[in-house]
């Protein structure tokens, strides 16, 4: 190791790299051989000298040892050297596994990513799976039997952190726009896409050339129910990485959540009376109450647990600190209650993870949010991961009962069923829809219904005893999943590609499109009813009043209630773009989209000349006079700030005031952009208290205030009457002003305290020097909200949730 | 009733039918909801329009009610306002929000779509029509939309018409000396502006075959 590291240091970049990556797998190998070895030690229960030596965690003594065994006898006490150092596996055995394999899940995600080419081509889905598969292969070669997936550990911790991920960060409005086709998809192609399979599975097992006699037509439809189900975890892992316009995305994966109802009570349904042998109609009407049950109970619990997390949410102003920990919980419960009562987990969550959204975000902290994104991205990563990694383990580890027949014949019907039934819905769909599905969406859709773990899962819930093809059926499922992740998850891509689907928008959301997104739902609206029929928008704004009127009245607190959304939505824009412009801290690269050099004195009316009261002057001459003022004022400064340094707020972050003539530079170009970019950081301060303002957190107000506020050597343009730029000024020592800059910088310095205050809102006193007219200006309100701390690496918009 | 009872009005709807692009059955639906509005007389007036009771909750009404009486949207050129409208005019304002299925047209028949209804946003927005949206008219917009939020409206209306006009000003034109002045936003850089919006796609409402105006006031 130690000689790696001089390598490290002695060689080139490549080598450098490929040295990492071998130290990467040398880990892994390591950990792996590790997660064998504690497997012994772990059956066998008794310390030995059978570890690794490379195990050095584990302390493995040779030299004192207390017998674990010998301390279950105390009558037989016999006095031994006190142990210094002992061996105890026992205890720790599971949660020593469990982390084994999630260290070992996250080293793979990390070492996929390291390797440039291969996460480009192969989804990381397949890489997974194939590392499973030598997990698996090196487990049985040892001697050991690899653990399979269990179900229980599947549906209850595996499966609801992915869901959640999805359900909170769901985007609303497309998929609402499009419930009527995902719920087709979802519905009746699962149902079409079971039957199908199931019957025509029956007729080729009634075949006389294949000895599938055994298999009765109820396990065949049960086993149609279990394959024909589109997995949210499989078409989420292939679809992140392509980046498919918004409407596909959410018609597959919509579909893929809302079908999970359809697939619990067709399981249910056929695993109760595949024993029997037989159903009646009274049974499949039962089944079709039950279907409304599960759903709709589903989507009820589901909401009342949101309902409940948002009402809790609204007294969490004290508590910033566990905020996150309510999001989680509440939706677990959802999950686990909906589980006790054999409704629609899926729907659960999902439903709880949207309804609680909007009001929860209204109430927590700007912290709390980024937590609860980031926690949730990464369980539901880890999950993922460990999902696949397990599937392939599990094939190894598996009795398999492979049937030529069946498992070709149940590829076919799966392709040949998933074809048939999008291309039936779309022609019946697209007489209700206004943007019509084309046969390129079509394709998509199709070739989208990948399988993945809980078909898996469901299957390996069979009961031997009632299913004795139990083990086909997990071979034919294996094969299945394997056949729609890695033919299907690689060539997808390509063939989005070649196809020239549309792709996804990258457009930020600006405010000009919020405005008329707005005004064109208010219009729609008006329309309507002017129309006087009770249209779709009609009812959207019902809705919207009446979540305003009373719901956020309840859930939300304080100020935020009353928020309009587009003001919500400008907040929020400028939040983003006052915490890009501290992260670009003088960057060179704009952080807005478009560099111009628009700034607002552009588009305010020009006032009347009558309203001076100083002599016109010519343009040109005024120029001139502020260019004098303007370099004398700098040429003062510069002289002076040299004594101005005790003065300033030390700076902890930046050693050496060489650097100074560059950083002056630097914010020179800050102050610029900041004029610039002014367009949102215009608001005048709302009241002191709104909530808002104490949204933004301030942790180190110093911090940012270094970056921003420094000796300016002058402002940058000549400023006229009612201009919001934001001038932050430092003016020499004569100035009566300055005085109180300091001051107010110092108390911002020790007005650090705990964050669960309100924001600092700091009021910099504007000192303009150079102004040719003093006595025109309006308000002289500047405003700087300083945000520190604003979470890694600037906010991904809400609506995509599905990027990584 | 039904289609029969307009049997006077039959060749009417035939030609406004050609002209205005509905069918029938929803232009003798329409026919009724204009009677039933205008209390059975010959054309509308504004204060029929107030008479609606959903429309009184609606933010900008005042706009969507102009814009009926708003000669431009009349596609015939004109200008101005008028006092009274009749049936026909009345049916080809409606005409900007039928449905058009818009993936069985070429690429300038949507880009044409698209100025259309654009130029009726546009239109309602510029109401001295002199071509550009000026900063008052914009921020007069966006107080309208804000205009059930009280106080707090007045304030960030003004602060978020100046950032959107900004940002016109930023996209359209690129680059501007200090002193150059923006007048307005004209229909080219509306255009641009709101290319992200579908607007073809989302600016239209179903206009059903079966009569449901007895359904509601």
């Amino acid at each position: 190791m130690a000689l790696g590291r001089l390598a490290l240091g002695t060689v080139g970049a490549s080598r450098r790299v490929s040295l990492q990556r071998g130290l990467l797998f040398l880990c892994a190998l390591v950990l792996l051989l590790l997660s064998e070895a504690v497997e012994p030690l772990g059956a066998s229960g008794s310390p030995g000298g059978a570890g690794d030596s490379s195990g050095g965690s584990h302390g493995l003594q040779k030299g004192c040892e207390a017998d674990v065994t010998k301390s279950k006898h105390p009558t037989n006490r016999t006095k031994k050297p006190f142990p210094v150092l002992s061996f105890d596996y026992e205890h720790v055995k599971t949660p020593f596994e469990i982390s084994l394999w999630v260290l070992l899940a996250s080293l793979m995600k990390l070492g996929f990513h390291l390797i440039p080419r291969l996460s480009s081509i192969v989804p990381e889905s397949c890489l997974l799976i194939v590392v499973g598969l030598l997990v698996g292969g090196l487990i049985k070669v040892v001697g050991e039997t690899p653990p399979v997936l269990d179900s229980q550990v599947f549906f209850l911790f595996l499966l609801p952190p992915i869901i959640l991920d999805a359900g909170y960060f769901l985007p609303i409005r497309p998929f609402s726009e499009n419930l009527g086709t995902i719920l087709m998809f979802a519905v009746v192609g699962t149902l079409w896409n079971s039957f199908f399979m199931g019957g025509l599975l029956y007729g080729v097992c009634q075949i006389k050339g294949t000895d599938l006699n055994t298999v009765n037509l109820l396990a065949c439809l049960l086993f149609g129910s279990i394959i024909s189900a589109v997995d949210p975890v499989a078409v989420l892992a292939v679809f992140e990485e392509i980046h498919i316009n918004e409407l596909l995305h959410i018609l597959v994966f919509g579909e893929s959540l809302l079908n999970d109802a359809v697939t619990v009570v067709l399981y249910h349904l056929f695993e109760e009376y595949a024993g029997v042998g037989s159903v009646s109609i009274l049974d499949v009407f039962l089944g079709v109450v039950c279907f409304l049950v599960v759903a709709l109970g589903g989507v009820l619990v589901g909401a009342f647990y949101g309902i409940l997390a948002a009402f809790t949410s609204r007294f969490t102003s004290h508590t910033r600190v566990i905020e996150p920990l309510f999001v989680f919980v509440y939706s677990y419960m959802a999950y686990l209650s909906a589980e006790v009562f054999h409704l629609s987990g899926i729907m659960a969550l999902i439903a709880c993870g949207a309804v609680m959204r909007p009001y929860v975000e209204a109430n927590i902290s700007h912290k709390s949010h980024t937590t609860i994104k980031y926690f949730l991205k990464m369980w539901s990563s880890v999950s993922e991961t460990l999902i696949f990694i397990f599937l392939g383990v599990s094939t190894v580890a598996g009795n398999h009962s492979w049937n030529w027949t069946f498992v070709t014949v149940t590829i076919i019907l799966c392709l040949v069923s998933r074809v048939l039934g999008v291309v039936g819905l779309t022609y019946v769909i697209n007489k209700f829809r206004i943007v019509k599905l084309t046969t390129k969406d079509q394709f998509i859709v199709a070739y989208g219904g990948l399988r993945g773990a809980i078909a898996f899962s469901l299957g390996y819930l069979l009961d031997k005893s009632h299913f004795p093809m139990r083990d086909m059926f997990l071979t034919a499922i294996i094969t299945v999943i394997f056949f729609t992740v890695f033919v299907q998850g690689m060539t997808i891509r390509p063939l989005v590609d070649l196809l020239a689907v549309k792709k996804k928008q990258e457009t930020k959301r600006s405010i000009n499109e919020e405005i008329h997104t707005q005004f064109l739902d208010h219009l729609l609206t008006g329309i309507e009813d002017i129309c006087g029929h009770y249209g779709h928008h009609h009812w959207k704004d019902k809705l919207n009043r009446f979540n305003k009127k009373y719901v956020k009245k309840c859930l939300i607190a304080g100020e935020r209630s009353k928020e309009p959304q587009l003001i919500a939505f400008y907040h929020k824009m400028e939040m983003k773009q006052a915490i890009e412009l501290v992260e670009s801290g003088g960057g060179v690269k704009l952080p807005s989209a478009v560099p111009s050099t628009v700034s607002m004195q552009n588009i305010q009316p020009k006032k009347p000349p009558s309203d001076r009261a100083i002599p016109q002057i010519s343009k040109g001459r005024e120029e001139e006079i502020r260019k004098i003022l303007r370099n004398n004022l700098q040429k003062t400064r510069q002289r002076l700030r040299s004594y101005n340094r005790h003065t300033l707020v030390a700076d902890p972050y930046e050693d050496g005031w060489n650097d100074l003539l560059f950083k002056r530079q630097k914010l020179m170009e800050i102050e610029k952009k900041m004029s610039k970019m002014s367009n949102y950081l215009t608001v005048p301060a709302a009241a002191p208290d709104s909530p808002t303002l104490s949204r933004a957190r301030l942790a180190s107000a110093t911090y940012v205030l270094q970056k921003i506020v420094y000796p300016q050597a002058y402002s940058s343009k000549p400023t006229s009457d009612d201009l919001p730029t934001i001038k932050v000024d430092l003016a020499s020592p004569q100035s009566p002003d300055s005085v109180n800059l300091v001051n107010e910088f110092q108390k911002a310095a020790t007005q650090n305290d705990p964050d669960d205050d309100g924001g600092l809102v700091m009021k910099v006193p504007f000192a303009d020097k150079d102004q040719g007219e003093q006595d025109n200006k309006k308000e002289q309100q500047r405003l700087m909200r300083c945000l520190s701390d604003p979470g890694p690496g600037g906010d991904e918009e809400e609506d995509e949730p599905f990027l990584p | 009733m039904g289609v029969f009872h307009s049997a006077p009005y039959e060749h009417e709807f035939h030609a406004l039918a050609e002209k205005t692009g509905f069918s029938l059955e929803q232009i003798s639906i329409l026919h009724k909801r204009f009677m039933q509005l205008s209390h059975n007389e010959d054309s509308l007036r504004r204060e029929d329009f107030k008479t609606i009771s959903d429309l009184a909750s609606n933010p900008i009404r005042f706009q969507i009610i102009e814009a009926f009486f708003d000669k431009r949207n009349f596609r015939q050129n004109g200008e101005g306002s008028v006092e009274e409208i009749s049936f026909e005019q009345f049916l080809t304002v409606m005409s900007h929000f039928r449905p058009v299925p818009v993936h069985t047209m070429t690429e300038e028949q949507r880009e044409s779509l698209r100025r259309e209804k654009l130029r009726f946003l546009f239109n309602m927005h510029d109401t001295d029509n002199d071509g550009t949206i000026t900063l008052e008219e914009y921020r007069r917009v966006v107080e309208e939309l804000l205009s059930r939020s009280g106080a707090l409206g007045k304030e960030t209306a003004k602060g978020i018409a100046d950032a959107a006009m900004l940002e016109v000003a930023s996209v359209s034109v690129g680059h501007m000396e200090p002193d150059e002045f923006y007048e307005g936003i004209t229909f080219d850089h509306f255009l641009k502006i709101l290319n992200g919006i579908e607007i073809e796609t989302r600016m239209h409402i179903r206009f059903l075959n079966m009569d449901t105006t007895n359904l509601c006031k």
